[in-house]
């Protein structure tokens, strides 16, 4: 997918001016913020099985190589193909490259973030390759002329149903309805011929399971297991950091994993598959092939960042961020949104080209609080300001801004004075209303709100009058 | 007990009737209090804006105007954990200013912390009487545990009425810098804010972080309401 990440500020003043996406987003918060609160209690143990969960996920990235050789032999032992991928070209030209020695005409795709970071449907399409989404959400987002998610489990989470109707009425060429389950009934006909005629599948992965060689999918619609068990051709495309050591850490993640997400204890369908389909089987695909894609990732294993790999992609962190819930996910303008978007994409994209996103948060840690893995997010976030800051990437007025600051900050008898004259000065702007409504020095501050007005003197002023007076 | 008072660059400036009720409160609770006369900032402005340098400077800066004290109380969560807590990451780097700013850190407080939970202050000189509604301030909630302090106090004042408000617990939308880098975002947040808090029918918002209370205060006046008033607790504790 193509940054806009660049984009952000406008971005996000587009999302506050759409009424759509804010009713929309209204909405979603209740359903993701309550429901998970609901679901954490269900486990009496959750803050001990986080600590597992942390532990697990470590334990694979401080020796990423080794499990993943280890999850190439077994994937390998059970049939499958292991492929690597630097980067979201190589993931193109591999999935069609596959695709063109099997023949295939057309791919069904249950949700894969890797394929968004790729591109991968517009390759697809280049090469002849009809791709179709079939996750609910990423379907709609395809039929609206490949529009990009605004969440990774909740896809159209920022659409109205009224602009659903009209989107399946428009390409459906059916009566508009605006019936929840009608109109589901109208997008399952129309994938389920898909589904039968596609040659190849090709999903995401939540986890690849290192001991077996399997690949755990975690869907609500059943759509992924159509699309890795019908098509003779399965292609699994996920990020190097997937790999997790047993069955038996994937219970752990799994606890977790839906009630951060959902807030649902268990989603309706987690799927592990392994291998291809043995003689007399009746279904699952001839071929299996698993790209593994590092795409930047290498590059953070060993780094400060490091901790940001151990990301299971459940949205928590997002759903209760404030920045995203009165934004949406698009304004980020890339793949991941929300806190750990602003972490993923400068570390993947490169941070001079999403110089915003480290700062699109109020650093208040609601995120770091319910990440089931424990994500210092905030501390993340300030790190990548103090890099951007260190490759002198910020606004030269910033930097002097924050210079002049600590310069002032560190000589009192001079703070004293500039701030006696700022106080003044404030004032004067505020004149005697008790309120500024605008602020040249701060515009940004006055746009949407007031800034309150000083009372006339500071506290070091007037303490060192009350001193005196004894 | 000796309490040295970091008075916070933002009440110094904006509200200095803060700084004088953190005074009243802590001399209540029997402390004898001192302010430094040449503190300025915390540095948290330029910390999470990156620029460790900046930091770091005023971060010693700190740490030699206060360590000679017993126990260093500031009218701000934010403050108050940016010097407990990040100081001793700030200077990770000089293992000698290191170990001062980590035993500075075990020794500051946030006023309502401090007067809860050290002091023990027993009778608060304030008096309100209305319904309030609290805004827990992100900083102090999720770093230092600040939740039970402040109501604990404020029901030591007959008269009040303390309506909670929907997500109470959420982010105003102040962030510090975020506030001016992301005007228009910062100020969508806080107008859920000020929806919360006043769906309460309180007379006040009360809090114990000036930068939040401008916040809020500030969207209020712009959405034009004049009467909700906006206190930080000190205020209401001392009625000043």
């Amino acid at each position: 997918m193509e940054s806009r990440a660049h984009r952000f500020k406008q971005n996000a003043v587009d999302s506050l001016a759409n009424p759509v996406l804010q009713a929309s987003m209204k909405k979603a918060k209740g359903k993701f913020v309550d429901k998970r609160a609901i679901a954490i209690k269900e486990i009496d143990d959750f803050e001990a099985t986080r600590e597992a969960a942390k532990r697990i996920r470590n334990q694979v990235i401080e020796n990423l190589d080794l499990w993943l050789e280890k999850f190439e032999q077994t994937a390998t032992a059970r049939g499958a193909k292991v492929l690597w991928a630097k980067d979201g070209a190589e993931i193109c030209r591999l999935v069609v490259e596959i695709g063109k020695q099997h023949g295939v005409k057309k791919a069904v795709k249950s949700k894969s973030m890797l394929s968004e970071e790729a591109g991968l449907n517009l390759a697809l399409a280049a090469a002849g390759i009809q791709p179709v989404e079939t996750d609910l959400g990423e379907y709609i987002l395809q039929i609206n002329d490949n529009e990009p998610p605004s969440h990774i489990i909740a896809p159209v989470v920022h659409k109205s149903l009224d602009e659903v109707a009209d989107l399946f009425h428009k390409t459906h060429h059916t009566p508009r309805k605006t019936d929840i389950p009608q109109l589901t009934r109208e997008a399952r006909e129309v994938l389920r011929e898909h589904f039968l005629t596609a040659e190849m599948g090709i999903s995401g992965g939540n986890f690849l399971i290192a001991e077996t060689g399997s690949v755990a999918l975690v869907t609500n619609e059943g759509n992924g297991r159509m699309v890795t068990t019908l098509p003779r051709v399965h292609v699994v495309v996920t990020g190097i950091e997937k790999v997790i050591p047993t069955l038996e850490d994937l219970a752990t993640l799994m606890r977790l994993l839906p009630r951060s997400a959902t807030g649902q204890s268990i989603s309706n369908y987690v799927s592990v598959l392994t291998g291809t389909k043995a003689e007399g089987e009746s279904d699952g695909p001839e071929h299996l092939y698993f790209i593994l894609v590092d795409n930047g990732r290498a590059e953070v294993v060993g780094s400060e960042f490091q901790d940001m790999l151990r990301c299971i992609r459940c949205g928590a962190c997002m759903n209760h961020c404030p920045v995203y819930q009165t934004i949406g996910g698009q304004a980020y303008g890339w793949v991941y949104p929300g806190p750990m978007g602003s972490v993923l994409t400068p570390l993947y994209t490169g941070l001079e080209n999403a110089l915003d996103l480290p700062h699109a948060a109020t650093l208040c840690n609601q995120c770091g609080v319910v990440c089931p893995v424990k994500i210092p997010l905030p501390e993340l976030l300030r790190k990548l300001r103090e890099k951007q800051v260190e490759r002198h990437l910020r606004p030269w007025f910033e930097r002097l801004a924050f210079r002049l600051w600590a310069w002032v900050a560190s000589r009192p008898a001079l703070y004293g004075l500039g701030t006696r004259f700022a106080v003044r000065y404030l004032e004067w702007l505020a004149d005697g209303k008790g309120s500024i409504s605008r602020l040249g020095l701060a515009p940004e501050w006055t746009q949407g709100r007031n800034f309150p007005a000083p009372e006339g003197k500071t506290f070091r002023e007037l303490y060192a009058q009350r001193g005196r007076n004894g | 007990m000796k309490v040295a008072l970091f008075v916070t660059c933002l009440v110094d400036l904006m509200r200095p009737r803060i700084g004088f009720a953190a005074i009243e409160l802590l001399e209540a609770a029997g402390c004898e209090v001192v302010v430094p006369p040449s503190q300025t900032c915390c540095g948290q402005p330029a910390w999470n804006s990156g620029d460790r340098a900046a930091a770091a400077k005023l971060a010693k800066k700190v740490i030699a105007e206060f360590e000679a004290y017993e126990a260093i109380v500031a009218p701000s969560g934010s403050c108050a954990d940016h010097i407990r807590s990040e100081y001793p990451v700030i200077l990770a780097d000089e293992p000698e200013w290191q170990a001062r700013a980590v035993a500075l850190g075990s020794r500051v407080y946030e006023l309502t912390d401090f007067l809860v939970n050290v002091a023990k202050l027993e009778n608060v000189p304030g008096s309100f009487t209305g319904r309030i509604t609290y805004h827990d301030s992100c900083t102090g909630l999720r770093s230092l545990g600040i939740k039970a302090q402040p109501r604990a106090l404020l029901a030591k004042l007959p008269g009040v009425e303390l309506q909670e408000m929907n997500g109470a617990e959420e982010c105003c939308g102040f962030g510090g810098t975020f506030s001016v880098k992301f005007g228009e975002i910062s100020a969508a947040i806080a107008e859920r804010k000020c929806a919360n808090a006043c769906a309460t029918g309180a007379a006040a918002i009360v809090g114990g972080d000036l930068g939040c209370l401008l916040n809020i205060e500030g969207k209020l006046r712009r959405m034009g309401d004049e009467s909700t008033q906006v206190l930080h607790i000190a205020e209401v504790l001392t009625a000043k």
